[in-house]
């Protein structure tokens, strides 16, 4: 089975627990009280938020060791990485003001929490931009792993300057240093959700790398 | 060496520190026009209209900064000339906080005399902030600047890439002027500080460690 087929299949696992996640959350999770069915978004947005951050996280990671590797296949990682790390901020930009509109009576407002998350994904839309600015091959992944650690860097500052500002956004209640403050049965839908994320993001990028491979082989052989 | 080279060659023309000067005032001036002065209160205003300006005009240095070399190879006689890549880098740097600095210089008073804001009881930590807050996004930018000088669409490439690195310095910056504009103690911006020094320190070291990148084969 190729790379391709197998993240083909892991996709699919993925969509099949995020289909049962739905189930669990509608069906067998308790309605939240102040803010009632509307929170049941909520087990689709933290998880593609933490995955937003991580794939950043993990292009950066997969640029250093390309810089002292020099070993393509991390290249098309962080390209892979990349992309579902933009499919994911969609996902959130998109998810936060449908969760927003009925609990914050606003779609958008200039709040830390979403202008951050809007500048991770300007900064992947950067990163890929970049990418299809470069035409040789080497410089482009040369170029694109000094971004991509950059990237990385800012994460934590984006982060951080959160806590500095009185924002709307509720403040993390899971990634947070002390224990999480949800209770049981929430905290098991959410985390089952997160697992169904963590596959999606596989299967994804799974199946992106083995496209970033075979559009690298072909690169190098028409040259 | 370099930076002298750069700001040599910037004050025989001229050209590009003028043009940086004008657009300053040009942007001062559409920021007043663009406000309701009944509505909105000057100090509500002003730290984002200085910040602003101050980045637009930064950017425009910054672009500046790779271009100059591509006439007449200048950048390859510069990558085998027995100069280290970090002398490089820095000698850049130096060159596009220098250019920076002269525009902000320019443009605070500017920006007094036009808002009417009084600065002089907090000058100090003002320029303090604004020393601060620039150092970061210079180092970034001027790295950036070497890469995309080599892309198709240079200067739409800058912005696009550096506006996201612009936002904690400029989110920081904001909100320490604001403190000092409306002259509350210092001390409640500690958080936002700490914030300015540690981004400086953060992008200046992985800008000089990721320099050579952008430049070796």
């Amino acid at each position: 089975m190729t790379l391709a087929q197998k993240g083909r299949w892991t996709t699919v696992a993925g969509l099949a627990l995020l289909a049962a996640v739905y189930v669990r959350a509608l069906a067998f999770t308790p309605i939240e009280r102040t803010q009632g069915p509307a929170q049941k978004i909520y087990y689709i947005h933290v998880p593609a938020a933490i995955w937003t951050e991580t794939a950043m996280i993990l292009v950066g990671l997969a640029s250093i060791f390309f810089l002292f590797l020099k070993d393509a296949r991390l290249d098309s990682f962080a390209e892979a990485s990349a992309e579902v790390g933009t499919a994911f901020a969609t996902i959130v930009l998109t998810t936060g003001p449908i969760w927003g509109k009925p609990i914050w009576g606003t779609w958008w407002t200039w709040d830390a929490r979403l202008t951050s998350t809007l500048f991770l994904f300007f900064l992947y839309i950067g990163y890929l931009l970049l990418r299809g600015a470069v035409m040789e091959a080497g410089a482009r992944a040369r170029y694109a792993a000094v971004l991509g650690i950059c990237g990385m860097c800012l994460v934590p500052f984006i982060h951080f300057s959160v806590y500095l500002f009185r924002t709307l956004h509720p403040m993390p209640i899971i990634m947070k240093p002390s224990t999480p403050s949800l209770p049981g049965s929430m905290l098991a839908t959410w985390s089952f959700s997160f697992v169904a994320f963590t596959v999606l993001y596989v299967g994804f990028v799974m199946q992106r790398y083995a496209l970033a491979r075979a559009g690298a082989r072909q690169e190098a052989g028409h040259v | 060496m370099v930076a002298r080279k750069d700001l040599l060659l910037e004050f025989r023309t001229r050209t590009a520190i003028l043009s940086a000067l004008v657009f300053t005032a040009l942007v001062l001036t559409v920021f007043e026009f663009g406000r309701d002065p009944t509505a909105v209160p000057t100090i509500d205003l002003a730290p984002s209209i200085l910040w602003v300006t101050f980045t637009f005009a930064a950017m425009l240095a910054l672009n500046r900064a790779f271009a100059l070399e591509l006439e007449n190879q200048a950048l390859e006689g510069l990558l085998v000339s027995p100069l280290s890549r970090t002398s490089l880098y820095w000698g850049k740097l130096i060159a596009n906080l220098v250019f920076v600095a002269i525009v902000e210089a320019v443009g605070l008073p500017l920006f007094v005399l036009f808002f009417d804001v009084p600065v002089g009881h907090v000058l100090l930590p003002l320029v303090g902030v604004i020393a601060l807050a620039t150092v970061g996004f210079v180092a970034v930018g001027t790295l950036f600047s070497a890469m995309v000088i080599r892309t198709r669409f240079a200067e739409l490439m800058l912005p696009v890439l550096l506006l996201p690195f612009l936002i904690p310095p400029l989110v920081g910056a904001v909100q320490v002027t604001g403190r000092l504009l409306e002259g509350r103690p210092v001390v409640e911006a500690a958080g936002w500080l700490k914030l300015l020094a540690s981004y400086d320190i953060v992008f200046v070291t992985l800008s000089t460690l990721l320099f050579p990148h952008t430049v070796d084969e």
